[in-house]
């Protein structure tokens, strides 16, 4: 039964996405047509527009939400959390003023960034300030919290500690005006200039987090019995803490790096897998990351499609899709 | 008899400046509210950059008292309080400097609290060039000058029609996609800019109907391939490395206006200098014909 739906999800995740990578392609400045997509990859002007511009935009949406909805699970699972997400454990707040910081430190220096098209190495500088600033908002939390047993306490940890990174983000930002000037389409999230140099670095990051993922599966399998019973089955739950804790930084400071603050993709996508098909977490990491890549694809299709040639920032459509999602959620928890 | 008629006359001329500075002012801003100034004003706070050049170009500078934290243009209102922006004007410093008028953009969060403390709120939108023949006519007749306003107008028409003629024939009718950030936002044809750009004969790539300031799907650029950019310097430095905007001809073959720190501060405010941005975009497009 389980594995049936679970084969179902995979299956129906698989072909939205393959639709959702036609429409990302098909989606462009003028509304989205097939025919107009077919024109133009016959055109001379599909190896730009298409090569350049659509497909690393597609791909490179479909790997930040990916990015997300893994750092989602694997934080749901870690901290036995159902509202455990980036955003609310400080992590994207921490990555967000690491970027802050290293913009500032730019400007001081004299040169200003682009957070899309930014130099390769200034890039990796970029990934390692967002990954550093995001270890660093996660480990507050959990020292605030005293660990991650108190679901309370853990939530309130990390409200507290993503409001003052994020003012102290902004006390950055009003200091050194500088240092964003892009400043409004960081905090909405922004996949518009996603390229081939985003996409590699993206990439990468899936190659590297969902192998951690699902090799510490398992830890997370035998946490949903509590910790006692996780360490009578053998497991080293401080190794797993510090390989998942690490990925999760990690996921989140890249997918912050190359798209500013996209919300509630972390959290969201985690709940449709466990909704539609409830299973061990070597399943459900994978296929939250499946399912945000998804998520994300959908709305930045719909971010540059709706008003065309005009846009809305994608951070707003992913609020209110997940938003909209979490009071629905809500509603039935309150009718059962 | 004569010698008295000379000895009054004298005293009228002595007095009436006295007289008039003595008159009520009744202004009407932006807001269609009615501003009852018991006389012209000798202190006054501007909270928008392009508000203070204007009264500055209808000679008025000296009465400035405090300017909102980006006016820095005259030279000389540099050196005044610095009061915060629009979002966080300092209301305690602004009423400590006890102006006899305030003036401030329709966005402005503090109009409401500076009334409640009693000070007179003069609101002028500047976002076309009819805003600005607008605040330059209140503002004369604030300061008591009416016919200054219309004076200033002229000379910025004057610049215009001069910066239009100068314009090279080859350049005449080219699409422009002026960049004001690089998310990309551009300066559509309804903007001030647009509009100064419409007045050198040129076209924009962002039709009205879009918006002053839209929010550009960045293939929408690659895809209209504009013959002229226009950018801050460094926007435009880092154009050919956003994801294949390498393929617009305009960047290749650098048909680009790139401004940077005063000069494209000039080209943003919608103020007394939009004939010296006029000619400063028509020094720029002579330029560009002269390398074809």
């Amino acid at each position: 039964m389980d594995q049936r739906r679970r084969l179902r999800l995979s299956l129906g995740l698989g072909v939205l996405t393959l639709l959702l990578v036609v429409a990302g392609l098909a989606a462009g400045s003028e509304g989205w047509s097939l025919t107009e997509l077919v024109r133009l990859l016959s055109g001379s002007d599909g190896a730009t527009i298409v090569g350049q511009i659509r497909a690393p935009r597609t791909l490179g949406a479909w790997c930040v939400g990916a990015l997300l909805g893994l750092a989602g699970a694997m934080a749901q699972g870690l901290f036995r959390n159902p509202l455990a997400d980036p955003y609310l454990l400080g992590t994207a707040a921490g990555a967000s003023l690491g970027v802050v910081l290293l913009l500032a430190a730019g400007a001081f220096a004299g040169s200003s960034f682009n957070l899309a098209t930014m130099a390769l190495l200034a890039r990796f500088g970029l990934v390692g300030a967002a990954f550093g600033g995001a270890l660093v908002g996660v480990l507050l939390t959990l020292a605030l919290a005293r660990g991650a047993q108190e679901t309370v306490r853990l939530l309130l940890a990390g409200v507290v500690v993503g409001v003052v990174l994020s003012a102290l983000a902004d006390l950055v930002t009003t200091a050194v005006p500088d240092a964003l000037r892009g400043k409004q389409v960081f905090m909405l999230g922004s996949t518009g200039f996603l390229g081939w140099g985003s996409c590699l670095a993206l990439g990468v990051g899936l190659l590297v987090c969902v192998p951690i993922a699902w090799r510490w599966s398992r830890a997370l399998d035998a946490l949903t019995l509590g910790e006692d019973s996780a360490r009578s089955l053998g497991i080293d739950l401080s190794w797993a803490r510090v390989a998942l804790v690490g990925a999760m930084a990690l996921a989140t400071g890249l997918a912050v790096s190359q798209a500013g603050l996209v919300a509630f993709v972390g959290l969201v996508s985690p709940h449709l897998v466990q909704r539609f098909a409830p299973a061990p977490h070597g399943y459900s990491v994978v296929a939250s990351a499946a399912a945000g890549g998804a998520l994300l694809l959908l709305a930045d299709v719909c971010a540059r499609s709706l008003i065309a040639p005009q846009e809305i920032p994608v951070g707003v459509l992913t609020a209110l899709l997940g938003g909209g999602y979490l009071l629905w959620l809500l509603r039935r928890w309150r009718l059962t | 008899m004569g010698r008295r008629v000379v000895v009054w006359v004298a005293w009228l001329a002595l007095l009436w400046p006295l007289a008039m500075a003595a008159q009520p002012l009744n202004l009407r801003d932006d807001r269609g509210m009615q501003i009852m100034l018991p006389s012209v004003p000798k202190r006054i706070v501007s909270l928008l950059p392009s508000l203070t050049e204007s009264v500055c170009a209808l000679d008025a500078c000296a009465r400035l008292v405090g300017t909102d934290r980006y006016s820095n243009w005259p030279a000389s209102v540099v050196a005044l309080p610095k009061l915060g922006g629009l979002d966080d004007a300092q209301i305690e410093r602004i009423a400590a400097l006890k102006p006899d008028v305030v003036l401030v953009a329709p966005s402005a969060r503090v109009t409401e609290r500076l009334e409640g403390l009693g000070l007179n709120v003069l609101v002028l939108d500047s976002r076309s060039h009819d805003d600005v023949r607008r605040s330059l006519q209140v503002l004369s007749a604030m300061l008591g000058a009416p016919e200054a306003g219309e004076r200033v107008w002229r000379g910025i028409e004057r610049d215009f029609a001069e910066a239009a003629a100068r314009v090279p024939i080859a350049m005449r009718g080219r699409r422009v996609y002026f960049e004001v950030d690089t998310t990309p936002y551009a300066a559509g044809e309804s903007s001030f800019i647009g509009q100064t750009l419409a007045r050198l004969g040129m076209t924009n790539i962002v039709p009205a109907e879009l918006g002053s300031f839209a929010k550009l799907n960045p293939e929408y650029v690659v895809r209209t391939q504009p013959d002229v950019i226009m950018a801050v310097d460094h926007s435009l430095r880092d154009m050919p490395r956003r994801p294949g905007w390498g393929a617009l001809r305009a960047l290749r073959a650098h048909r680009t206006c790139g401004f940077e720190g005063a000069r494209y501060e000039l080209l943003v405010r919608p103020g007394p200098r939009m004939g010296d941005a006029a000619r400063m975009l028509a020094d720029c497009l002579e330029t560009l014909a002269e390398q074809r």
